[in-house]
């Protein structure tokens, strides 16, 4: 099946350079696909479209007809990082977590950062995700995110910016395990010659993660996932990585707190819970602490917490460094505590509470995307260049009602990758999610969610919104131990 | 890490284990029974819509029926109610879609290759051309259905670990495949009760034929007994301590299991469901099928009903309900 007819439209390709021919390492690739007959490669995205359904790799349609679960659509093509790309963001993510790890400790603590003017005050007391019940916590180890999605883009120059740190409860790391599983039975040989860095000790550095932070004094703690359970969207996840790590998964209702301890229901009573991965929001772990209008969550949870008890993953509180106006100031954050320049670049972002960036916002939202400081999935969310006149006039009266909650960006025009579509190849616009996880030591996992925007043109990434995804293929360098031992 | 985990299981896990086996095993007997009917059915002469009536007795579901169907036992009616109606709770695509409701909660217990073979035979009940697949060919259909689940029991024996969540499972198929087979033998009651002349004409051998391949329990049978009378039948599906589908052999099976979950030795109890199950089991150790004869084989099988149902509430309250709040996630 060849690759002719397809054009790079004056995009970044990730895989072609501006004259067309393949980056180092896709020639390989290419040159695979190039060969197999035609058909050969729809069948072959078939055969793992139905993989994914008999596994039960689905996920829950919201609102729809009951039982309704859909597969993450997936695309055979591997987007591939060089190595010297992925040396240079690992270590930025690295410096940019220790950072924002360092800042949220800060911010829960003795908050230097404002005192000292670098942050204004003003910002954080009216970010909705900063936790009063969070001062003066000091979780285990003093690492408050154990686990971070961090979302990259790469402009049209090739430049790698970070779009957002995702510091509450990441998901999408199931996918990166399962498409690599399927892309391994499809590229065999590919994949050998190109010496592609394994993913698949993910759940096992998880776990040494989760064991780093467990309460002092537990040598073998008992650790859960904590699921809000199967109607959640990301539920075969939760359930995948408790499988994978060989852990319980508990939902609410198999936790009480008693004796000062948190404690799971089993067959022979209560017993112990000492370490909790738990992908419920902040708002929902403990109706005592946070809110109490609801019924979910394990009453006395932040309690326990609070006494060194148990340790939770993510801490809670963390989303404050997720609030996209205090996302603007991490690389004055990677000063202040590292000094250091940040490796990596925040996209350009106009504080709509600062006059000077609100006027300019207000009069070219046409040309840019305006967000809302504390939404993601891609909701609350004006892209100006595809948007009428009538959503632009709407996002303006929003942003003069509630300036705090505003932020523009310029439009980064996304770099792109080959789909297959029917029977050729076509450019669409890609993201990348590497996943960061903060133990003893920090791991970048080398690879990661690349998430693709399958409609044709579409910047909108998010599986709500018609993604899908791709396996990432991070390769070693050259001289990498692996690679000298097979040229032995 | 197997000793860090290996010491209790959830309650919710334990429940929806034990009731996603119960339901596979719930749905492989509905579809043993459709089958046999089926067979039947073509051996006997004439109108035989009373055979297809039985199927309902024996499930327990005629009343449902009637309101939906009048009383219409039709083949058409009664295998669409067994086997795709979604208002039916014991229809075959009902089970499977609880039982894998539950196995998707507990994805984390049961092994890669159970979920994947629930899953496909849950996909195969649900598919869009399924009713006309058992309208084209229903012997192919249920046959390839029975052994999607016979593949999901190999697969949960030779690919669970069998620790506790393993005996949940366990305990599940063997109580409901009990029950099961109890009513299969009823069914035979209600069949002949209204055709008593057909008793010893051969008929009535064929029935019982059609009965014990219903349960793959044909060719096992003759193993053991030259001829096919009701006094065999019965004390081979009840009594028999080495048949895998035999009610005595499924109590002797589930009381094991139970004694590995509690640690109690084979013959003593520590709650009420192992006093329940015990208690049960033991009567059918020391019974004998002449009396069960005498004193009626049906009013036998109903009391017997009566008691297998106490042992499962009793093992709810035991393992499941210990300290639940009223919402709870398994599907029952």
């Amino acid at each position: 099946m060849q690759f002719d007819g397809y054009q790079t439209d004056g995009f970044y390709d990730e895989l072609f350079d501006d004259s067309g021919k393949p980056r180092g390492g896709a020639d390989l690739l290419i040159s695979r696909i190039s060969d197999l007959p035609d058909g050969d490669l729809r069948r072959r995205q078939q055969a793992a479209e139905a993989a994914f359904m008999n596994l039960g790799i689905t996920f829950a349609v919201y609102g729809a007809e009951e039982g309704t679960e859909k597969i993450f659509p997936f695309d055979i093509i591997p987007r591939i990082v060089q190595a010297k790309d992925w040396e240079m963001i690992e270590r930025g993510l690295r410096q940019r977590i220790t950072a924002l790890n360092l800042f949220i400790d800060d911010i829960y603590h003795d908050q230097k950062i404002l005192n000292d003017g670098v942050i204004p005050r003003d910002l954080i007391e009216s970010a909705t995700s900063f936790r009063k019940q969070c001062i003066g916590l000091d979780p285990p180890q003093g690492i408050w995110c154990h686990i971070t999605g961090t979302d990259l883009v790469r402009g049209g120059d090739g430049t790698v910016y970070v779009l957002e740190d995702n510091l509450r409860c990441p998901s999408g790391v199931s996918y990166v395990l399962e498409n690599r599983q399927v892309l391994k039975r499809t590229f065999p040989n590919v994949f050998e010659a190109l010496n592609v860095r394994p993913v698949d000790d993910y759940p096992g550095r998880l776990v040494e993660t989760l064991t780093h932070v467990a309460p002092i004094g537990m040598d073998r703690p008992r650790i859960v996932v904590w699921t809000p359970g199967i109607y959640n969207s990301a539920y075969f996840e939760h359930s995948y990585l408790a499988r994978q790590m060989g852990v319980d998964l508990v939902e609410a209702s198999d936790l009480v707190v008693e004796d000062g301890r948190v404690m799971m229901l089993t067959t022979r009573g209560p017993t112990p819970v000492d370490v909790i991965y738990r992908r419920v929001d902040d708002d929902f772990m403990d109706p005592q602490a946070f809110r109490e209008d609801s019924m979910l969550g394990v009453p006395g949870l932040m309690e326990v917490y609070r006494n060194g008890r148990v340790a939770l993953a993510n801490a809670p509180g963390t989303g404050v460094a997720d609030d996209k106006v205090i996302y603007a100031f991490v690389p004055q954050m990677i000063k202040y505590y590292l000094g250091e320049d940040s490796i990596l670049y925040n996209v350009p972002t106009y504080l709509c509470w600062i006059e000077k960036d609100r006027k300019h916002v207000l009069a070219n939202l046409k040309d840019l995307v305006v967000k809302a400081a504390n939404e993601s999935g891609g909701y609350g969310m004006l892209v100006g260049p595809a948007s009428t006149k009538a959503e632009q006039d709407a996002f303006a009266e929003k942003i003069k009602a509630s300036p705090r909650n505003y932020i523009a960006q310029p439009v980064v025009s996304l770099s792109r990758v080959p789909v297959l579509v029917d029977d050729h190849f076509e450019g669409r616009h890609v993201d990348l999610r590497p996943y960061i996880l903060y133990g003893e030591n920090i791991h970048v996992l080398p690879g990661g969610l690349t998430r693709v925007a399958l409609k044709k043109g579409s910047l909108v990434v998010n599986s709500s919104q018609g993604g899908g995804s791709k396996d990432t293929w991070v390769l070693a360098d050259g001289n990498s131990p692996q690679r000298q031992t097979q040229a032995l | 890490m197997a000793d860090m985990n290996g010491d209790a299981m959830l309650s919710r896990v334990a429940n929806a284990i034990y009731w996603m086996s119960r339901y596979v095993e719930r749905a492989e007997n509905t579809a043993r029974f459709i089958d046999a009917v089926r067979h039947l059915v073509l051996d006997l002469p004439g109108e035989s819509r009373n055979e297809w009536e039985s199927l309902l007795y024996a499930s327990g579901d005629e009343k449902s029926f009637i309101e939906r169907y009048g009383e219409e036992y039709t083949r058409q009616n009664v295998v669409q109610f067994m086997t795709f109606d979604r208002d039916n709770p014991n229809s075959i695509a009902s089970c499977m879609r609880n039982a894998r409701e539950n196995a998707r909660s507990i994805r984390e217990i049961i092994s890669s290759e159970m979920w994947e073979q629930l899953n496909r035979s849950y996909l195969m009940m649900n598919d869009r051309l399924a009713p006309q697949h058992v309208a084209d060919d229903p012997a192919g259909f249920f046959s390839h259905f029975k052994k999607a689940c016979l593949l999901f029991s190999g697969a949960t024996y030779s690919t669970m670990t069998h620790n506790e969540a393993w005996q949940f499972c366990k305990l599940g198929w063997t109580i409901e495949r009990a029950d099961k087979t109890s009513r299969v033998l009823d069914v035979k009651y209600f069949m002949l009760l209204p055709r008593i002349d057909y008793v010893n004409s051969p008929y009535d051998s064929l029935q019982w034929a059609g009965l014990l391949r219903c349960i793959s329990a044909f060719e096992m049978f003759r193993k053991h007994y030259r001829q096919i009378v009701p006094r065999n039948v019965a004390e081979f599906l009840l009594l028999s301590d080495d048949f895998p589908r035999s009610v005595r052999f499924c109590l002797m099976q589930a009381e094991l299991s139970m004694n590995e979950i509690t640690g109690s030795r084979f013959g003593s109890f520590v709650n009420g469901a192992e006093q329940r199950l015990g208690r049960l089991r033991s009567e059918l150790d020391y019974a004998e099928i002449q009396e069960i004869l005498n004193y009626g084989l049906h009013e036998y099988l109903d009391a017997f009903q009566s008691k297998l149902n106490a042992v499962g509430k009793a093992i709810h309250e035991a393992f499941f309900d210990t300290r639940r709040q009223p919402e709870t996630t398994a599907v029952e």
